[in-house]
Parts: C-alpha cells; structure tokens; sequence
C-alpha cells in the first residue's frame, strides 16, 4: 500500500494566511502531506507549472493532480476526507458557510488591506470601513465558540486570516483595526482559537512573522507605523 | 427540508440570477419570481441580503441564501434527488469545476464588463485583448472538463456550464457594442457549438432574455458618453 504521505503535496508560504488554512484543514483530517516551500518572489517552475493559471500558492496536488484557489483546495479536501468535517452538514449551514469564507476573503481582506501604509483621513477611513464588515462577523459568533459552533469549522479555518494577519499586524500598521471594547465576540474567539493544538501546531510563529511583515513593508516602501 | 416555499428576488436582466433560475429549472422546483425594479432596491431584498444588498436572494422556508454560486451548490444539496446533478460527483471533478467557475467571475466577468465602462479606444482594445485571451483559456478548460461529451459537466449541463452559460447574453451584447466576436468558430469552435447547446437546453431556453431587449438595457446602465 502507498504511504498517504506520498500521496499529498502542498505548494505554499510559511507566512500566507491562503497556505496556512490549508495546512490546517489537512491536519484536522489527519492527512500526512508533504510541504513544499516556494519563493513567492522567484517563482519556482514547478509552481509556474501547476498553477498556469494564477501562478500562486498555495497548490494542492493530490494523486499528481493539482488544485488551485484556497477554498477550492479547502472543499475538496473536506469532500475527499470525510472524518472531522469541516462544512456543516446542513444544506442551509453549508450555504451560510461558503458565504461568510467568500466575505472574509472578497470583502474583509481587501478592506484591511487598504489600511496598510496610509496615513491621516484615509487611515480613518480604511479603518473604518474594515470595522463596518467585521461588525457582521461580530454578530455571528454571538453564543458560539466557533464559527462552526462546539468545533472550528470552515469559516473559522479562513477567519484565521482575520486572528493571525489583521489583528497580528496591528501595531506594525499603527492602528487597533479590531479593537476589544468594539468586537468582544472576535477577541474570544481567538482565545478559543489559541487554545486549539492544531491551530497552535499550524499558524505561523509570532515573532518571525511579525519580523517578516516589517521586513515585507519596508520592500514595498510602506513605512511600518 | 425540499418542502417549503421558494421564493427568488431578481430580475429578467440578471447573469447572477439568471443561474439560480436554471438551477431551480433543473430540479423541476415551483417558486416566486419576485422582480427587482431597476434603480431601487425592496424593502425585502435588503432584509434578506444586508450584507451585499443584492440579488439574486433565494428564501426557501423564509431563510434566505444569497450569492449566485452558493445559491446553485444550495439547490444541488437541497433537491439532490430531484433531476439531474448540477455539481459533478467526484471530488477533483468538482474541485475543477468551482475553480473555474471562480475565474469566470473574479477575472473573465471583470475583462468583460471593463469594456462597457472603458474609456477610450486604447483602453476598450485592451481589455478586448484581455477577454479573448480569458476566453481562449476556457476553451480549454471546456476540452478538458468535457471530456468529448456535449457540456463542461458531461452529458447533462452542470455547475460550471450555468457559471458561463449564464453570460451568453450579456457576451453577445458586449460583442455587438464593441463590434468584435469572442466566440466563433474559428477561434473557439468547442464554446461555439456549446453555447448554442446550452441556450437551447429546454432549462435555459425559457429565461434567456432577448438580446435587442437586453441591448436595450445596457445603454441604461452603461450609457456612452454624449458627442
């Protein structure tokens, strides 16, 4: 019998949100995979090659055959997988599901990313939009540990984007974007989120990554705040 | 959880919509068309979708779903013993299909509705470039999904084939606005004869808007500047 660990290969970058969920999803799973590591700044022939398309990671390829776009890759995890489900079951929960993933991503992450190395009124606009769709998020994890209820489930494992990149980058960017008095829901669920071993096991180490941010706006000629 | 009435909030005119309304086709489901009047949005359009305010919005049993894509996946999973299936069964198939699907509209769609509001000859010839080369992408992407059979699911239309499909009128508008084809025989001669399949597929035929009416349209939302 082949070794499962032959079988999955994973295309990524320690410090992207995109590649990090899908290292979570497949540990959740209990999926042995093999990382592979790509210069996103020197793109590998191998990446270029598997994903003609967007030429980004991350890239799942699974039985030689590659997968592209992180929620793509995350669904077809969880329909290839079975155990530990990561959508809901429910047709409805599913649905609301694949929303809340597709406004984290399309809506919450291009607005913060408008906060980066801005100053003054724009700042404060930037910020402010950012907190107007966080609100939603807010109100959905009312009486929840987790999106996904008792157990971190999909819109948790892109929301991770959200714990560990907006809200880490704070105060390299000079702003609480998500402040405690505003989002008391969002900070306990990342409590919640901190205190679960496979996140402990798969989100980028603290320093390292903040190290890396600061390095990445300096390159970008973005003045860390 | 298939009992229950449906209600879909839209317009004649609507791509987005135009998808759920296939689907529903599809598995033979009864509902409320309720239609948008241009320029305003309803009372119950913003109730049901306060976050993007848009349609198409499906309510079934009075909890809405929204987003065109999800809203298909939604019915697939609801009425899955109800007609044929909209997504493909296996896992790659369909990781393939959601793919693309996702290309149509983060970068296809965009290409295309860029050239209504381009400004400019320059910048329409761009974009123009841009659609076609998009476009000869998912001749490809049709080779490959289809595997010799008539749709990119296979004998029957699918998920991704409704994601494209859905365009077919808009593409037309847009093809006789900027005096150029993207779809042909020479150049994608696979999408050709599809798209012909997929406008006459009897779940289609009956919603597919009417192109002078639908050009009609356009210069409302698109109008050219004056002189």
């Amino acid at each position: 019998m082949a070794e499962r660990s032959e079988e999955v290969k994973l295309l990524g970058m320690w410090a992207s949100p995109f590649s990090r969920r899908i290292e979570i999803a497949l540990t959740i799973k209990g999926v042995p995979y093999e990382f592979s590591e790509q210069d996103i700044t020197n793109k590998s022939a191998l990446l270029l090659q598997l994903n003609p398309v967007h030429k980004m990671i991350p890239v799942l390829v699974h039985h030689g055959k590659p997968i592209s776009e992180s929620l793509v890759i995350l669904e077809y995890i969880d329909d290839t997988w079975q155990n530990n489900p990561i959508l809901p079951q429910d047709p409805y929960e599913k649905a609301m599901a694949r929303f809340w993933a597709k406004f984290i991503d399309e809506q919450i992450c291009v607005a913060a990313m408008k906060v980066v190395g801005k100053t003054g009124e724009e700042k404060d606009a930037a910020v402010e939009a950012t907190r107007d769709l966080l609100k939603f998020l807010e109100k959905e994890l009312v009486g929840k540990d987790f999106f996904g209820g008792k157990n971190l489930g999909f819109v948790d494992i892109v929301a991770t984007l959200i714990a560990f990149w907006v809200m880490r980058t704070e105060e390299i960017v000079g702003v609480k974007v998500v402040p405690v008095e505003i989002f008391p829901e969002i900070h306990r669920w990342v409590k919640n989120l901190l205190a679960n071993d496979v996140i402990k096991k798969c989100i980028p180490p603290e320093d390292e990554h903040l190290r890396y941010i600061k390095d990445r706006m300096v390159k970008l000629i973005i003045k860390p705040a | 959880m298939a009992s229950g009435e449906v209600k879909l909030i839209g317009s004649w005119a609507s791509v987005f919509v135009m998808r759920a309304r296939i689907a529903l086709h599809l598995k033979f489901i009864s509902y409320e068309f309720l239609q948008e009047t241009y320029g305003s949005k309803s009372e119950l359009l913003l109730k049901s979708n306060p976050v993007h305010k848009k349609m198409p919005v499906l309510i079934h049993s009075d909890k809405p779903v929204c987003e065109s894509n999800i809203i298909v996946q939604y019915i697939d999973d609801v009425w899955n013993s109800s007609g044929p299936s909209i997504l493909p069964s296996h896992p790659y198939d369909r990781a393939i299909a959601r793919f693309w699907a996702a290309y149509i509209d983060d970068k296809w769609f965009i290409s295309l509705r860029s050239i209504l509001t381009a400004q400019g000859e320059e910048e329409t010839k761009a974009f123009i470039a841009q659609v076609e080369e998009r476009t000869e992408l998912l001749e490809k992407a049709f080779i490959d999904c289809s595997k010799g059979k008539l749709f990119f699911n296979g004998d029957h239309i699918g998920y991704l084939d409704i994601a494209l499909g859905s365009f077919l009128g808009w593409l037309r508008v847009v093809e006789l606005d900027a005096n150029h084809k993207f779809l042909d025989e020479t150049k994608t001669p696979s999408l050709t004869k599809w798209a012909e399949r997929f406008c006459n597929d009897p779940a289609v035929k009956p919603i597919m808007p009417e192109i002078t009416k639908l050009a009609e349209f356009a210069r409302k939302l698109f109008p050219k500047p004056q002189g």
